[in-house]
């Protein structure tokens, strides 16, 4: 194998990484309300949001090549790399591509370990900032655009980040207010029973649109590395064993389930029942359609937890832990530049001992912080078992082990 | 700022399409369970938590029936929406109705 042979198949690797990553992490966005309220056990809620983010992957033809342009300068209109990083198999552009995207995983994997759902999106686009800074200094990087369109760090990531989940929590307050002011009365048999209905199909709208809109990102990503190394050249197609590998990651790891994100989510935040699941995942299915038909961008975490939220908000006398809110939205505020610190590291790294091997001891530190971060997680472990247990007003890394009794 | 103004403008849209599917489909969900409840006596209310064994009546399934209608109808476009976007088509609501155009 060349050297740069060997770059590309990490650089790929480590893309269906942070795919199977980016499933995990965002499976509570999706089903953690179907959860909570029982309306679906755990397994046939990850294995349902899994088939539906698989269906979903392959649903968007369209290509997502021109994903890196909204944050860094590597890639021209087309999609097609700039011609300054294709010399030496593309190595310059793949190993801003690849440390970029350890970024993304390693922040995505220490969220998840506390258990707080942060934004995948924001993490690939941290890291790629980051990366992007470290390789070609700020100048490098897409702040603002071009002051046409929503674009660049502040337009696409930055400004929807604050927008979107006061966005979705508005439409949840108001959708969990109207259902409880029509159905008072109602006898708790019927409205049960009828919302889990309700409840589950919103959510199969929610994972479905999620496969459609995340898987095609690192579809983008490792294409990219193909046509940036010389193995593809069409900037309007996807190989086909990329979006099969693609999309089976992320419904791979869909299924895996988030189970620490998804506690949090249906427990931490709100004691949630049916009838505000439904309002929460309608809410997130409107805002997210909504957004991507008017070219908005934004994340799917965001908005879920903004309605998760908002349907605390929107019921009488329901209990909204605003602590845990707080951590997240802490964990939101920092989830981009401690991305791009990775990023950036993670480039100096592979920079200075340069070719092949830069980038084998990049992926071998992935390794180490991944297996080091799964070690961990097993001293607490939160799975299908324990994932409802009353909260016991801390986060998940507060979950006492003899939950596992 | 450009950004700003465009996302501030972006964003009204979203809130108002949100408001519309997001929390009108649930509330009419909401009045097709409400309808279920119905009995013959015609109040949609009962005393407590009890089973209640009585029959939906007529009319209650008839409002019951169009209002999951509508539901399930705001649920296909949304699929529409999710299917046609990748495929290269957008769904237009220029004649109020959505139909399906070239992007």
């Amino acid at each position: 194998m060349t050297s740069e042979l060997v770059v590309l198949v990490l650089v790929v690797i480590t893309g269906l990484g942070f795919d199977f990553t980016n499933g995990f992490h965002d499976t509570g966005n999706a089903m953690a309300t179907s959860i909570a309220t029982g309306a679906l056990r755990p397994k046939v809620a990850v294995a349902l949001s899994a088939s539906l983010n698989l269906l979903g992957a392959f649903l968007s033809v369209e290509v997502a090549l021109t994903v890196t342009n909204a944050v860094i300068k590597i890639q021209d209109k087309s999609g097609a790399p700039k011609a300054e990083f294709l010399a030496g198999g593309g190595n310059a552009l793949l190993i801003i591509v690849m440390a970029g995207l350890v970024g993304g995983i390693v922040w995505n994997l220490v969220t998840w370990l506390v258990g707080l759902p942060s934004s995948s999106s924001h993490a690939l686009f941290g890291g790629l900032i980051g990366a992007g800074i470290a390789g070609l200094g700020f100048g490098g990087v897409n702040w603002v655009g071009d002051g046409s369109k929503l674009d660049g760090v502040v337009g696409k990531v930055i400004l929807p980040a604050l927008l979107s989940p006061v966005i979705a929590a508005f439409v949840a307050t108001v959708g969990t207010w109207l259902i409880y002011r029509i159905t008072a009365g109602v006898s708790k048999r019927r409205t049960e029973s009828g919302f889990r209905w309700g409840q589950i199909g919103s959510a199969s709208l929610v994972s479905l649109a999620h496969g459609t809109n995340d898987a095609q990102k690192t579809m983008g990503v490792i294409t990219l590395a193909l046509i940036a190394s010389g193995h593809w050249s069409q900037t309007g197609e996807i190989p086909l064993w990329v979006k099969f590998s693609c999309a089976l990651a992320i419904a791979a790891g869909t299924y895996l389930g988030g189970w620490r994100i998804i506690r949090t989510l249906g427990k931490g935040l709100v004691e949630i029942s049916s009838p505000q699941g439904m309002a929460a995942e309608s809410s997130s299915a409107a805002v997210i359609l909504a957004s991507s038909h008017l070219g908005f961008a934004l994340s799917t975490t965001h908005v879920a937890t903004g309605s998760i939220l908002g349907s605390g908000v929107g019921r009488p006398g329901a209990e909204v832990r605003w602590r845990v809110a707080g951590r997240m939205a802490a964990a939101w505020l920092i989830t981009l530049p401690a991305a791009a610190l990775v990023g950036a590291v993670m480039w100096f790294v592979a920079h200075s001992i340069g070719g092949a091997a830069g980038a084998v001891v990049v992926f071998a530190i992935l390794v180490v912080a991944s297996v080091g971060m799964w070690l961990r997680s097993r001293l607490q472990p939160v799975g299908a078992h324990n994932v409802n247990d009353e909260w016991s007003g801390a986060t998940t890394t507060a979950v006492r082990p003899s939950v596992n009794a | 700022m450009h950004n700003l103004s465009l996302a501030l403008e972006g964003a009204w849209r979203v809130l108002v399409v949100g408001l519309l599917l997001g929390a009108g489909l649930p509330a009419v969900f909401a009045l097709g369970i409400r309808s279920l409840a119905m009995t013959g006596g015609g109040s949609s209310v009962t005393a407590g938590d009890e089973p209640v064994d009585a029959p939906t009546s007529a009319i209650g399934k008839t409002l019951a029936t169009l209002c999951f209608l509508l539901v399930l109808l705001g649920v296909a476009v949304g699929i529409t929406f999710i299917v046609a976007s990748g495929f290269g088509k957008a769904l237009s609501f220029e004649h109020l109705y959505p139909t399906l155009i070239d992007k």
